[in-house]
């Protein structure tokens, strides 16, 4: 099996897998970063989102020979206290019921808030593509905005 | 319940204060044995342990509130400690469902909250010679009313544990309560925003091996042959296991309902797929393999008589004389329970000993069915529950601990079984499809006179064993109880024998399809009695005065009957979840091409007294996400014996975008406590669909709505 060299939360580690292994699966088996959920293994609902560069990417459909040298940020790594303003805002609406999808949640605000530092609701509609099957939309929506104030 | 046996020392555990005590127990109370704990540390940490899985709905952060309230613990020290691993030593089945924890709890824990304060304040009073009715507690301290006396619960919880266990100590005038009520941060938020929070897939045990299952495509199906050569030589796969499948009904107990299948096991979960992926197997589909059209399979039952499940008066004579009579089907497909988080479970067995972790909403069950995999007795398996990526009812199975056991035992190491999300949407316990025929009578003044609902439905309570009286009561459950005035009511059911589709028990269970009847087709008699469809509620509800002021309040926070803005339309529904009422009044527009799209959602409920409001918000809007993604687009179709969906694709669910804005009040109640988990699912496609056809004229009979043409 080929090796690859990742920079995953500012370390760089190496794996030993397969070429087509998404890196959901690297993460998760090789590296041991459970932070970040298996959903759908289509990228359909946006449980697996990690930060490639500064973009949110679906980890479940990305090959890890895909990555080269783009650095990779999971929810262990989008802030040392977990004091990431969206973090705290999700913390300030109690966002989570059951949990399992936040991790990809909180990926994708927090890249929407990267690109878009005050996004309308349209703009949420359309960056917030992740699934909640808890129905906890209404206040991921008011958690966004709360985000985008503290800016 | 002997009351002595309610709550005792058991003991001091690192100098500190354990108190066992009992949960009430249907089953008759066995010695002592406590099922739950409060735990005060000396560092003045207080733990709770309860019985009850969280897989979303906040009972975790509720359970501990009503402890803490009593006690009047400082919140910022209470924690939730883990579920305990044995349940066979357990007071009462452990299991979490049915919208139950917080009502089957409540009592209990308050009087355990109250006698820890209680024995806390006599352990202070002791200790300063002062009498107990002189002191008081507050935020985790006692003190001495006109001294500078005052300790922590962690300074006095040594010295409390040598204090008699008060008999009946008092409880707070709820008018008293300082945090039950109150907005409060649940207490596990934060391991949910950092990626700490463990669930099932998420467990690692040393020298653990991952598992991925090729199970028969057709319900019963089993393994005729297989070939694992291919998979064998690819790196990383370890063995290939065949297992045999169980059947989901009981015979007096409950079935587990594993399926045949092959399974790879390999060092990591890609490999395992892509093992899987190799093999080469050949199935006997067995007698199903042209199972299909199940709804006209019901259709076709529908001119059975039905067994009985309610009548109240005449209802075929008061239908033969009414003045007006209408009549109508109803259907709704199988629907899947679709948790974020798939099905998964991690067991190693060992010569005399097995673990299991497991996100199960059915610990007992869990270990029940893992004791007889792994060929040992009850005591000697240990269920470690993780947190759970939703539930819904899906859990409540134990299936997928049945894997889990079998390939641990087969390759004598621990293994974590993970299933995709195919696997989960092909292989699940599905909500009833039903067919419903429905026939009512005005009389001359536009009364109600005579309702007759017929139902056809495969029972979900086979699983038990016979039914009893040849009924299944959760598929009545909003049909032979309903609430208005009629004077002349006959509901019966036909037990559709399809035995071969493993059904379950899905958020909300019978009240999901009967709502939807029920308060569409009473839509239907408003319109037909040329009456506003709230007005003609409220008139026939006037005996039930919990669901008039539930319906009155959704109501009028809606602004029923005040204009909306162009293409926007209102409808009502009310439904039960036993006591909890809870009423919604949902505006819809339906674009020219028939695109629905729901804006906004009022949700009035009544279930007593408030826990956690903050709680009882989400529970509301998510149960309202979760009924609209049913209504819009939930269906689950068995062709040729199998599942035909298979992903978020083709079963989709409510995203983003199609969240409607759900309003959530609150009636200041002092009713019998209901609970909060379900209540809002049942009302939400009645009152969409009946905002359908007051804005379209289209009534929806058919579930999912898909597009109105």
């Amino acid at each position: 099996m080929p090796a690859y060299s990742l920079l995953v939360n500012g370390r760089r580690q190496s794996v030993d897998v397969a070429a087509n292994t998404p890196l959901l699966w690297v993460l998760r088996d090789s590296l041991g970063l459970t932070g970040t959920k298996f959903g759908c293994g289509i990228a359909q609902c946006g449980a697996c989102t990690v930060h490639l560069g500064t973009q949110a990417v679906r980890s479940c459909v990305l090959p890890v020979s895909a990555i080269g040298t783009q650095s990779i940020t999971t929810i262990e790594g989008l802030s040392a206290t977990s004091t990431h303003r969206v973090q705290k805002a999700w913390m300030a609406e109690d966002v989570p019921q059951c949990g399992y999808c936040q991790s990809g949640q909180l990926m994708a605000a927090a890249a929407l808030l990267r690109q878009t530092p005050h996004p309308t609701d349209a703009q949420i509609d359309v960056a917030m593509t992740n699934i909640c099957r808890c129905g906890t939309y209404q206040r991921i929506r008011a958690a966004i905005h709360r985000a985008a104030q503290e800016a | 319940m002997e009351r002595r046996a309610f709550l005792k020392v058991t003991g001091t555990v690192g100098a500190g204060l354990v108190l066992g005590f009992r949960l009430p127990d249907r089953h008759g109370v066995l010695p002592f044995a406590p099922n739950a704990w409060l735990k005060i540390d000396p560092d003045g940490t207080v733990t709770i342990t309860v019985d009850k899985s969280e897989m979303g709905e906040g009972n975790h952060t509720a359970l501990a509130m009503i402890v803490a309230e009593e006690l009047d613990a400082d919140w910022s020290k209470v924690k939730v400690g883990p579920v305990p691993e044995n349940p066979a030593g357990w007071s009462r089945r452990m299991s979490t469902g049915g919208s139950t924890s917080v009502r089957t709890s409540w009592n209990i824990l308050r009087k355990a909250g109250a006698t820890a304060r209680a024995m806390l304040i006599a352990a202070g009073a002791r200790e300063w010679g002062v009498e107990p009715g002189a002191c008081s507690t507050e935020n985790g301290v006692v003190s001495h009313t006109g001294t500078s006396h005052r300790l922590t619960y962690g300074q006095l919880a040594e010295k409390a544990a040598a204090i008699p266990v008060p008999p009946n100590p008092t409880l707070k005038d709820p008018k008293d309560f300082r945090l039950l009520g109150k907005r409060t941060h649940r207490l596990d938020t934060p391991l949910k925003v950092n990626g700490t929070a463990q669930f099932g897939i998420d467990v690692r045990v040393p020298g653990m091996l991952i598992a991925s299952i090729e199970r028969a495509p057709v319900f019963g199906g089993t393994v005729k042959s297989f070939d694992p050569t291919r998979a064998k030589a690819l790196p990383g796969v370890r063995q290939v296991v065949q297992l045999d499948g169980t059947t989901w009904l009981g015979s007096g107990a409950w079935g587990v309902g594993a399926t045949s299948g092959v399974a790879v096991v390999a060092d990591t979960y890609w490999q395992a797929v892509e093992g899987r992926r190799a093999l080469q197997i050949a199935w006997d589909d067995g007698p199903n393999a042209s199972l299909g059209d199940v709804p006209a399979t019901l259709a076709g039952l529908a001119s059975q008589a039905g067994v009985q499940a309610r009548k109240d008066g005449d209802a075929t004579a008061a239908l033969a004389s009414a003045a007006k009579k209408i009549d109508a089907v109803y259907t709704v497909p199988f629907l899947h329970h679709a948790t974020m988080e798939p099905m998964n479970c991690t067991a190693h067995v060992r010569a005399d000993e097995c673990e299991v972790w497991a996100p199960t909403q059915n610990q007992t069950r869990a270990q029940e069915v893992a004791a007889e995999a792994a060929g040992l007795p009850k005591e000697k398996v240990r269920i470690h529950t993780t947190l759970l990526g939703g539930g819904f009812g899906r859990r409540l199975e134990s299936d997928f601990v049945a894997e889990a056991v079998h390939l641990s035992k087969a390759v004598n190491a621990p293994v974590k079984v993970i299933w995709s999300r195919e696997d989960d949407t092909k292989h699940g316990f599905y909500r009833p499809a039903t067919y419903n025929r429905l026939a009512a009578g005005l009389d001359a003044q536009n009364k109600p006179v005579a309702w007759l609902h017929h139902i056809v439905a495969p029972p979900i309570l086979l699983k038990f064993g016979p039914l009893q009286g040849g009924i299944d009561r959760t598929l009545i459950d909003g049909a032979a109880d309903i609430p208005y005035a009629f004077p002349n009511v006959f509901v019966d059911q036909v037990a559709a024998d399809l035995a071969a589709i493993p059904l379950g028990f899905w958020r909300s269970v019978g009240a999901s399809q009967n709502a939807f009847v029920v308060e569409s087709f009473v839509d239907e008699l408003a319109v037909a009695a040329g009456r506003d469809p709230y007005e003609f509620r409220r008139e026939l509800l006037q005996s039930k005065p919990r669901h008039l002021r539930t319906l009155e309040l959704a109501a009028t926070k809606a602004g029923w009957g005040t204009p909306l803005p162009a293409g926007r339309a209102r409808g009502i529904a009310i439904a039960e979840w036993e006591p909890t009422t809870c009423a919604e009044v949902a505006e819809v527009s339906v674009a020219p091409d028939g695109t629905v799209r729901v804006h906004r959602v009022v949700c009035a409920v009544d279930c007593g007294a408030v826990v956690n409001p903050d709680t009882l918000e989400a529970q509301m809007q998510g149960g309202v996400a979760f009924g609209l993604s049913a209504a819009l687009y939930g269906e689950i179709t068995i062709e040729n014996g199998r599942v035909k969906q298979s992903n978020f694709t083709d079963y989709p669910v409510l995203r983003i975008p199609e969240m409607p804005v759900v309003e959530v009040y609150t009636v200041n109640s002092n009713d019998a406590l209901g609970g909060i988990g379900e209540p809002s699912v049942p009302p939400t496609a009645p009152a969409v669909c009946n905002a359908i056809f007051a804005a379209s004229g289209k009534r929806i009979r058919k579930l999912p709505i898909g597009k109105v043409v």
